[in-house]
């Protein structure tokens, strides 16, 4: 990938490129591709970040299947394919505003970072809404933690004799609150940055303008919270019926 | 970088060299908003210096609170807090990170031929991040302290400490970022800043070092981030991740937390493994042996190092066949770090050995990592680890490795680099001397718990009332720290003395072989005059191919190629 545009901008060098270039580079080719390979470090240390989670999910979502599964089904797969389908299309009005980078369409490119901002807020807004109803009725876990199993609805209680440990399904919110709130986290910052570029392409900033890769980069770190969206919600949201 | 960008006609030119990175500006305002690794690389070594005399001052209480069998003046909890303070602000304010981010700071982009890292605002960013969790987590040792050690073991950290233990996890929070954004800038500028003719098997060891260093902080260190959260989150927040009375596995704590904290080992000791390979190359003046395996064991150790965590778990739950696995991943271990100190041994056969003070740094690292390494086999081994599991012959065995090893290397490279980053030259007569010092004061220290341990002494504990017998050893220990504690303060000393009265230090005091050694001293802002171009060898001393050289130009002058031609 870095390899693809280095070649001809390489040689580009006019004025503009002067000023986007740092001290330390040689010309601008070296410092795209060292930009490149360092946000995809980052998100190597990212996956790993989050690798951790998703192992000690698969630990207990083993241990406690059907605990799990119970519990899961307080959760509104509805709300979050949307928010998935948000997301989604996030991710492409990102693509476009890197396109539009690259053909130096300021005015698209401004209008893209728009929609994916707006996306990333309706996104909260409805995680907001998400975990309102989770606190509304005790499955935010600490000591208010609901004893009901009713609370899970026709699964959690069967002909009066509770299926479901509470203490597992604590353990679930436990998880879910974790990792969709590191997500949101992640989702939040992506605003700032999106933001910030947004503030460099109005204010025509040569770091930007000259050369599409910093805006490449963003674009990088918002599909990555994007993807771990995508494994997030078949995770908590679609479980499987256990037999 | 419009902070420290410095443009073309800016460049000092010949006849100026007076003008280095250094001096070109003399404002506290021009050293905090500096981009230059060179500046970063003496903050951090003053704040890492700081931080380890703190550090060395826990350690100074536990040895003389182990003077008497029945303790001295301090009490269970104080004592606890005093281990754990030592613990805490040793791995991670300081060993985990002095040797990348104050020498390798400093010499990646000089031994690459590069002006500078690839992101310096990230570089002079991670040093913040480095203050920040260090003054947070230094308000927790002062606001109460912890008591669990440095290693966090749930459910204690999580549900029962009534310690700051929240504090001082986030301050770890944020050095382990500090590691995280300087190794990405390491890894970056080794890929992309190397200058022409600087292939990868023309990279000084220590560069090879970092690179791996890098490789495994960046895999490593997200992990123990979000492990010390999740603990974080469980005080603060009740998310009840480890929790064992709600179902939650304590035990996959000790998983996580080792698959970083083994793997940190090796971030500690591969960049005094690289040091180590500069410092007997140079003094013994001659191409380090096998330097093709030297590069590759590093590598080596740095995957290896991933896959043999439950070594630390021996005794935690773990079923006999996990730890056989573990226990013969760990074996392996042994295979790589072994060449090196095969290679390092072969490379003094034959050399023209100086022995200058770092290199008695660096022949005192053999013999102690030597044994740090082998007494790691009796603790990779499942039979002998049971015995010997959270005796003092684990507190021996690893400070062989992380003192004996990173210190001395750490220190050798200190001295080998002083000139370098200062322009001027020490007393390298005390400087030799001090490095007996520290090698006698720390043998003293430590081989006496190897036995005390064997013999039975639990860690951690503050009296042995029951075991009266043990005090001779303790005794020994605590004299020898003494003694070591003068070996690590006489360098702040004698070092800060040539900043004011050392001679002037030419470009290559030691005669050393390296692009570092090839700009002046100290070194211009960027770095070099003009970017360099890599002909030759690295450790290019080999005096027969220097011979064959001179064979090959008079044959090309015998063979009429002298473009005279008149005789």
């Amino acid at each position: 990938m870095a390899g693809a545009h280095a070649e001809p901008l390489a040689h580009g060098h006019d004025h503009g490129h002067d000023e986007a270039l740092h001290h330390q580079f040689e010309d601008i080719g070296q410092q795209n591709e060292s930009y490149l390979v360092g946000m995809w470090t980052f998100l190597v240390t990212e996956v790993m970040f989050f690798g951790a989670l998703f192992f000690t999910y698969t630990l207990y979502r083993l241990n406690y299947q059907y605990d799990f599964w119970v519990a899961h089904e307080h959760l509104d797969w509805k709300l979050g394919a949307f928010n998935t389908t948000v997301l989604l299309f996030s991710s492409f009005t990102m693509v476009m505003a890197v396109q539009s980078a690259q053909l130096k369409k300021r005015s698209h490119v401004m209008r893209y970072l728009e929609i994916t901002v707006a996306c990333a807020f309706i996104f909260l807004g409805v995680k907001y809404v998400e975990y309102s109803s989770k606190f509304a009725d005790h499955l935010y876990p600490g000591i208010s933690f609901s004893t009901d199993p009713k609370v899970f609805g026709e699964h959690g209680f069967v002909n009066g004799v509770p299926m479901v440990n509470m203490n597992h399904a604590q353990l679930f919110y436990g998880l879910y609150f974790g990792m969709t709130g590191l997500h949101a986290v992640h989702i939040i910052v992506g605003i700032g940055v999106l933001t910030a570029l947004w503030r460099l392409w109005k204010n025509h900033a040569k770091s930007v303008t000259v050369d599409y890769v910093p805006t490449e980069l963003v674009g990088l770190y918002w599909h990555f919270v994007d993807l771990v969206w995508i494994f997030l919600f078949p995770l908590m949201y679609l479980m499987p019926t256990p037999h | 970088m419009s902070a420290t960008s410095i443009g073309t006609s800016e460049f000092p030119k010949q006849g100026q060299e007076e003008v280095n990175y250094l001096n070109y500006d003399h404002t506290l305002r021009s050293w905090l908003t500096t981009g230059d690794h060179k500046r970063i690389a003496i903050l951090y070594l003053i704040s890492t210096t700081f931080i380890f005399f703190l550090g060395s001052l826990a350690a100074g209480m536990i040895r003389f609170e182990l003077t008497s069998p029945a303790g001295v003046v301090l009490e269970s909890e104080t004592y606890n807090k005093v281990f754990s303070s030592h613990g805490v602000i040793m791995v991670f304010f300081f060993l985990v990170l002095a040797l990348p981010a104050t020498l390798g700071n400093f010499l990646l982009p000089l031994m690459i031929g590069a002006r500078d890292l690839a992101f310096p605002r990230l570089n002079l960013g991670s040093w913040y991040l480095y203050m920040v969790g260090a003054a947070l987590m230094l308000s927790g040792l002062i606001f109460g302290g912890i008591d669990t050690g440095w290693t966090f073991y749930t459910p204690y950290s999580s549900m029962y400490s009534n310690t700051q233990v929240s504090l001082v996890i986030i301050g770890i929070f944020f050095s382990g970022f500090s590691s995280i954004t300087t190794g990405i800038n390491f890894i970056v500028t080794t890929h992309k800043m190397r200058a022409p003719g600087m292939t990868w098997f023309r990279l000084p060891l220590f560069v090879w070092a970092l690179y791996a260093t890098s490789v495994i902080v960046i895999l490593g260190t997200p992990v123990i981030a979000i492990t010390l959260l999740l603990v974080v989150f469980e005080r603060l927040f009740h998310l009840p991740i480890f929790s064992p009375e709600l179902g939650g596995d304590p035990v996959l704590f000790q998983h996580l937390f080792w698959f970083y904290s083994h793997p940190a080992v090796y971030i500690m000791i591969l960049p005094a493994f690289g040091i180590e390979s500069e410092l007997i190359a140079n003094f013994a003046r001659k191409r380090i042996f096998g330097y093709h395996f030297v590069a590759f064991s590093t590598i080596a150790i740095a995957g290896l190092g991933f896959l043999v965590w439950g070594h630390h778990m021996f005794v935690s739950s773990q079923s006999m066949y996990e730890g056989l696995v573990f226990s013969l991943i760990s074996f392996l271990v042994a295979v790589p770090s072994a060449i090196k100190i095969f290679n390092w041994t072969a490379t003094l056969y034959k050399g023209n050995i100086r022995l200058q003070s770092p290199m008695i740094y660096a022949l005192g690292f053999i013999g102690l990592f030597t044994v740090g390494g082998l007494t790691g086999l009796f603790l990779g081994s499942v039979g002998t680890d049971v015995h010997l599991t959270a005796t003092y012959f684990v507190v021996a065995h690893f400070h062989y490795v992380m003192v004996g090893g990173t210190m001395m290397a750490f220190l050798g490279g200190l001295h080998y680099w002083w000139p370098k980053m200062t322009g001027r030259m020490f007393n390298d007569g005390i400087a030799k001397w001090n490095a007996v010092l520290v090698f006698v004061g720390f043998n003293l220290t430590f081989f006496p718990q190897f036995i005390v341990g064997w013999l039975g002494m639990p860690r951690r504990y503050h009296y042995y009332y029951f075991a009266p017998e043990f005090q001779p050893y303790n005794i020994m220990s605590s004299l020898g720290a003494s003694a070591l504690a003068l070996g690590f303060l006489l360098p702040a000393f004698y070092l800060t003395a040539s900043l004011f009265n050392g001679p002037k230090a030419g470009s290559n005091p030691w005669g050393a072989h390296g692009l570092e050694w090839e700009t002046s001293s100290p070194p211009p802002v960027t770095n070099f005059l003009e970017t360099p171009i890599v002909t030759d060898e690295v450790y290019d001393f080999d005096p027969v191919s220097e011979y064959e050289q001179l064979r090959a130009a008079q044959d090309l002058l015998d063979e009429g190629g002298n473009p005279g031609g008149s005789y």
